[in-house]
């Protein structure tokens, strides 16, 4: 059996070669999921920095005062702007309203808080169905709501770009700010969905 | 499962507005292995985060380059030793078997 390197002199990727084959070989780890774990977990937490304008609001009214007031002003408190997120307007969804982001022009979209924008929102099918019918489209998406609610499409433009407060799901009243990061998604700041617990 | 990883403080991975962020192949590669391994109940996430937590202690002591994956290797190397999964030598003969591989990947001419 050839000596034992002294750890120090293996090169870091290769080590860690030798450790996936060594796991895999020894039917510890299935490549395959692995490839999908990596892929799933790049995207895990999503947009964290819009992530972190709405935990704040839901657990303090006056911040949440504040960015509706004035969202630019707001967002940039907590440290985020950009290029892309000067005139960011912030819309309230509530149980009788619900705001729908679009753009139907281009692709303006509030990214310091909003992340890169998903593929789909740039499909051209996508921004033209969510004008003419966003409850049909919303309901493919998985979001049902019902008659009662109100929906109202915002379409951004280079001159404002919207984000969306969603409702903060019930059950999560003793659920502390960072905790509540975890449970806003990029669809849930576009209205494409609501923010909810886990399943 | 995306609540076990750290968001803020010194056990949380490198990440550009909530994505992480991989600087280099082998990283996303230990990133995935500890994924993989901990779903499939291979070891405890708390156990995984101590030693994480340890290396980097460890490696903020010691200065140099610095490498977040660095550290979370060790700490998964670390606890594979210690649920008997891998024993103590293994990787550094298998890794020294790789880099033996013969034509198409080194020096082929040896063997």
């Amino acid at each position: 059996m050839s000596p034992v390197p002294a750890p120090s002199d293996i090169p870091i990727a290769l080590r860690t070669e030798a450790l996936e084959s060594i796991l895999v070989e020894r039917g510890l780890v299935d490549p395959a999921v692995m490839d999908k774990f990596i892929s799933t977990y790049e995207n895990d937490v999503g947009p964290l920095n819009g992530a972190k304008v709405v935990a704040k609001a839901w657990t303090d009214p006056e911040y949440k005062s504040r960015l509706l007031a004035d969202g630019t002003a707001a967002i940039l408190e907590l440290g985020f702007k950009g290029p892309q997120g000067e005139c960011i307007v912030v819309l309230e969804n509530t149980p009788s309203l619900h705001h729908l982001v679009v753009c139907t022009l281009c692709s303006c979209y509030p990214w310091p808080v909003l992340g890169l924008p998903p593929s789909w929102y740039k499909d051209p099918a996508y921004r033209s169905r969510a004008v003419r019918e966003p409850r049909a489209l919303l309901a493919e998406l998985g979001l049902e709501l019902g008659d009662d609610v109100e929906i109202r499409v915002h379409d951004s433009s280079s001159e404002v770009r919207y984000m969306v407060l969603p409702e903060r799901p019930a059950g999560t009243e003793n659920m502390s700010e960072v905790e509540l990061t975890r449970l806003v998604t990029r669809e849930a700041m576009t209205g494409t969905a609501k923010a909810s617990l886990p399943s | 499962m995306s609540t076990v990883l750290d968001i803020d403080g010194p056990a949380a991975p490198p990440r550009v507005n909530g994505e992480l962020v991989f600087a280099e192949p082998w990283e996303s590669r230990a990133f995935g292995l500890a994924m993989t391994l901990h779903a499939g109940g291979g070891f405890e996430w708390e156990g995984f985060r101590q030693q994480l937590m340890a290396a980097i202690a460890r490696a903020e002591t010691a200065g140099g380059e610095w490498s977040y994956y660095r550290c979370w290797l060790e700490a998964l190397e670390a606890v594979v030793v210690a649920e008997g999964l891998v024993a103590g030598g293994d990787v550094e003969r298998r890794a020294v078997a790789l880099a033996d591989r013969p034509a198409g990947h080194d020096h082929g001419d040896e063997h």
